[in-house]
């Protein structure tokens, strides 16, 4: 083998090699395939994740009028429209020059709590909890939500209703269960009855004993695998999250916090509405799907892991009980080895269900719900950046808009985009330990997809998502020392770094 | 009493958002009756990468590039019943927006002179299925038995959908249940 295809993901000679192929990767959201190029001794050289599709979000809102964004754009993913509806809409919020009123924000967060549950839930029971019940090799035709409700039928049962639950959230704040309509420029367009906060805390109790529940299995699962699952897929990454001004986990507004692989800071608090400065991406032939990396460290190494296991990890504590009890077991379970692992983020990911509905509850208590000043606005302004923690990681919203109210350009950043390169390396550290040399059979091929799994990954919003980075001038002497430096926004705006 | 046969149902989404994957999942505690009633064969929900023969095929999404045309033609090969569900299936849908745009320019824009980009180049590897350049309704690449229209249609409307096909009903929707929002 060659250095080059001992890193796996270009093989020197492919022509002589056997190619092999998962398609589509199936239980996770979206449109992608897996191909392995092997030689006549099953010694893999080459493993790739493709993201096959292309759309263009980014380019077709360009002409629409502002208010539309949040409507239009959660139709980049049916599993996590919340997140797109309520990150546009944070942007929008900038656009209109908005301070949200507490009503409009708590709203808008109970939606996104809401979200979380559903969406966790849909990932453990419905997409993972085959792999980690029956085994990642077990019989393919039971290995599925089908083969949970026969073996394990009150498991499958809590899943459904707790991913019901989720939905019902939604669709009393957003009007409606997919693709709704709550969350405006400014605002939100309608309040929480006092009927609608009767009818959701009448199961909450019920909600807040099977998250825990699920937190349980997911520990459970880990314990009674400990080998496998604190050494599957595993590698170094930076990480990139939102933290709330006192380093507390906050999934709907905050800082953004990268760290190095050692746990050395990079950036922290960072305001995200300047996200182009710390942020840059990359192009590979073979994947739609880009590349980002952290700019100061360059696309070799500045690759970086987004979602549930970063933002349990990263952050100082979580603020509510229950869910910082469970974050600060996780933490400490065999010396660390669970907050290390890829596997580790699915109970991460159920802390985290926990947390959204401890956070729920406290929410359908607050008078503020009912209040009727739901919609504000200011100083209108031209560029709007809004960002969240999606269920699956960092979300960026970017928008400009001219003075007729239409958008003019558009830059999306989707939490899977971001968890490009790290699936790749969960495949290929999986492809190291578990394939090469053996005669593949399908079990053996899932093990790719349950590494894969394990991010949770929406192909569907990496796939209509374009990128538009920003672009960096710089204007040098004869003896090379920087004379002046232009940059261009992602939203076209130059601006001189020495005026 | 000997058991039923069950009906064998496969689903795919092609050029869609998992929406109306997602509002199939919306039936609630009905998926456990359900699946007294069915079997799945290929869905996102299992590991069936082919469909093999089915009594009813689902499909959300448009047609978008060459692949989701041959998953198509595969579906409708191997499904008595074939049935497009969503916006996106029945006549593009969203992603159908950029139809008005030309597709080398778009992937010219994005790929190649974007800013900021630190190797630009249009992905052209061989693994990457085609994108044609329009987004399709599914029934101009193959006939279609049944529409279901919404964006996504509700839970409720899958439900009755499906209760009224597996009883032998020709399946109504009817008001409250039929939506194109």
């Amino acid at each position: 083998m060659t250095d080059e295809d001992e890193n796996l993901e270009t093989a020197a000679h492919p022509e002589k090699l056997r190619r092999v192929a998962i398609d589509p990767v199936s239980r996770v959201e979206g449109h992608g395939k897996v191909t392995l190029l092997l030689d006549e001794n099953d010694q893999v050289h080459q493993v790739r994740l493709h993201i096959v599709e292309f759309r263009g979000f980014e380019k077709f809102v360009q002409g629409r009028p502002y208010w539309e964004a949040p409507v239009m754009v959660q139709r980049l993913c049916g599993i996590c429209p919340v997140s797109h509806h309520i990150a546009a809409s944070k942007a929008m919020d900038m656009i209109v020059g908005a301070t949200l009123t507490p009503t409009a924000e708590k709203v808008r967060r109970l939606m996104h709590y809401g979200q979380i549950l559903q969406s966790h839930a849909l990932h453990f029971f419905h997409l993972s909890s085959p792999d980690l019940l029956f085994g990642f090799d077990s019989d393919a035709a039971k290995r599925n939500i089908i083969g949970v409700a026969a073996a394990y039928p009150e498991i499958a049962k809590q899943g459904v209703l707790l991913r019901k639950y989720g939905q019902e959230v939604i669709r009393i704040t957003a009007g409606k269960r997919i693709h709704g309509t709550g969350s405006i420029p400014g605002g939100i367009n309608k309040n929480v009855s006092l009927e609608e906060r009767d009818y959701l805390l009448r199961d909450i109790r019920q909600v807040l004993e099977w998250s825990r529940a699920a937190a349980d299995i997911a520990r459970r699962l880990f314990e009674q695998n400990l080998d496998l699952f604190s050494t599957f897929g595993c590698f170094d990454a930076h990480t990139l999250n939102l933290v709330r001004e006192d380093g507390a986990l906050d999934l709907y507004h905050g800082g953004l916090r990268a760290r190095d692989m050692h746990g050395a800071t990079l950036f922290d608090h960072y305001d995200y509405r300047r996200y182009w400065d710390v942020i840059f991406e990359d192009v590979k032939p073979w994947s739609y799907m880009k590349f980002p990396f952290f700019r100061s460290l360059g696309p070799q190494a500045g690759w970086y892991r987004v979602g549930p296991l970063t933002r349990v990890t990263q952050c100082d504590f979580i603020p509510t009980p229950q869910a910082e009890a469970q974050r600060r077991e996780f933490m400490a379970f065999g010396a660390g080895s669970a907050a290390r692992a890829t596997l580790g983020s699915h109970w991460a990911r159920m802390v985290e269900m926990l947390h959204a509905a401890e956070l729920i509850e406290a929410l359908l208590h607050d008078p503020d719900l009912q209040g009727d000043e739901l919609v504000s606005k200011g100083q209108r302004q031209a560029r709007g950046v809004g960002v969240i923690e999606a269920p699956r990681g960092t979300l960026i919203h970017h928008y400009k808009v001219d003075e007729n109210d239409l958008i003019v350009r558009c830059n999306l950043i989707v939490s899977t985009t971001h968890n490009n390169q790290a699936m790749n390396e969960a495949i290929k550290q999986v492809v190291r330990k578990y394939i090469n040399g053996r005669k593949l059979t399908e079990g053996l091929l899932n093990y790719i997809e349950v590494a894969i799994r394990a991010f949770d990954p929406c192909l569907s919003c990496a796939t209509h998502a374009l990128g538009k980075m920003p672009l960096q001038v710089e204007l040098l002497d004869a003896s090379s020392a920087r004379i002046d430096a232009l940059t261009r926004d992602p939203d076209g705006t130059v601006c001189s770094l020495h005026p | 009493m000997s058991e039923k046969k069950k009906l064998r149902l496969a689903t795919t989404s092609l050029a869609g958002c998992f929406g109306c994957h997602m509002s199939f999942l919306d039936i609630d505690e009905r998926l456990l009756t359900l699946l007294e009633l069915v079997e799945f064969d290929r869905s996102p929900l299992t590991d069936i990468k082919h469909c093999g023969p089915c009594d009813i095929g689902l499909i959300e999404g448009g047609v978008c590039n060459a692949e989701n045309v041959h998953v198509l033609r595969e579906f409708r090969k191997n499904c008595k019943i074939l049935i497009a569900i969503g916006a996106c299936a029945i006549n593009g849908g969203l992603p159908a927006l950029r139809n008005s745009l030309d597709l080398g320019d778009c992937l010219t824009e994005v790929y190649l002179t974007e800013p900021g980009l630190a190797h630009g180049h249009i992905p052209n590897d061989p693994e990457l299925p085609l994108p044609l350049d329009k987004v399709h309704p599914v029934h101009e690449v193959v006939k279609i038995d049944y529409y279901i229209p919404g964006c996504p249609p509700s839970g409720d409307a899958i439900w009755k959908f499906f209760s009224d096909l597996i009883a032998g009903r020709t399946p109504e929707l009817g008001h409250g249940l039929i939506q194109y929002d």
